[in-house]
């Protein structure tokens, strides 16, 4: 059987609907003992004092924020090259939480960054560049919202996700590509090395990390569904006044 | 409880914003199923194609 057949709107709604209470399940519960576990059971950075628990919502909005928008990417490209609806359905679903966790990351990195930087805000390339993919969630969402036909509100939003493409990977590599700014770069994914997150801290941050990305899951999954009725209820509509 | 210290306002104000987003999200998603299926489950009876 052809991957694509899973794409079919029927058979979608079909396998998704097993799927979805365990991945619920699951994120909760491991949304809840991550946060349990980083709260009240690990100790204050001796540098950074308690803003250290801080990382187990900062990091996992963050990096859902961005690969959110890699997910729409990907989406909306199969829509432009396969004209698969329930793929940029999906890209459309995918969007309000890909601009929540932008929300999350912004505002928990400000809260963070006041006590260490001392500021809450610097034009610093990761904290723009992320600031400009946020806005481009706004923009996705209202040209959805603002085109009433919808295959050319897939169509434009497509081309505007392949536009903002460019501040996604931007808010991924900033810190890599411009050797300046308050954000330091990447200590998450460098097991062993000095500059790597303690183990005290990284355990219950990949926990974190997995729940919020069987959250992101769980959440497109059921929103998608949503966007399949949606549409097959406007279809029906449409065909009844025509009849 | 454990002790935050002097970043008390700044952790608790991140988790407290953290999570209400998080609800929000999720409730405004679980609504929005139940009014879509309540909605194609009317437009089917009133077409015939259940």
């Amino acid at each position: 059987m052809s991957i694509w057949e899973y794409a079919n709107p029927k058979k979608f709604m079909g396998w998704t609907r097993p799927v979805l209470p365990w991945l619920w399940a699951l994120a909760v519960a491991c949304i809840v003992t991550a946060l349990v576990w980083g709260f009240f059971f690990t100790p204050d950075d001796y540098k950074q004092g308690s803003t250290v628990k801080i990382i187990y919502i900062h990091v996992p909005s963050a990096m859902i924020a961005i690969n959110a928008w890699f997910m729409m990417l990907i989406t909306s490209l199969v829509w432009i090259v396969r004209r698969h609806h329930v793929s940029v359905l999906a890209a459309k679903a995918a969007a309000p939480v890909g601009a929540a966790m932008t929300v999350i990351a912004l505002f928990t990195g400000a809260v963070w960054g006041e006590p260490m930087w001392g500021t809450w805000w610097a034009w610093d390339p990761r904290l723009t560049s992320f600031l400009v993919l946020f806005l481009f969630y706004l923009g996705y969402m209202a040209l959805w919202a603002a085109i009433e036909d919808a295959d050319t509100a897939a169509d434009l939003t497509s081309v505007l996700c392949l536009v903002g493409s460019v501040f996604a990977v931007l808010s991924r590599y900033a810190a890599i590509f411009w050797n300046q700014g308050l954000h330091q770069g990447s200590s998450v994914f460098r097991a062993g090395r000095p500059d790597s997150v303690a183990e005290v801290f990284y355990l219950p941050l990949m926990l974190s990390i997995a729940g919020f990305i069987l959250l992101f899951l769980a959440l497109v999954l059921m929103r998608t569904r949503t966007e399949i009725r949606l549409r097959r209820a406007s279809a029906l509509e449409a065909r009844m006044r025509s009849a | 409880m454990p002790q935050l210290g002097k970043y008390a306002p700044e952790v608790l104000s991140a988790y407290a914003v953290c999570i209400a987003v998080l609800v929000v999200l999720v409730a405004a998603s679980w609504w929005r199923a139940r009014q879509s299926a309540a909605r194609l489950e009317r437009v089917e009876k009133e077409t015939g194609r259940g």
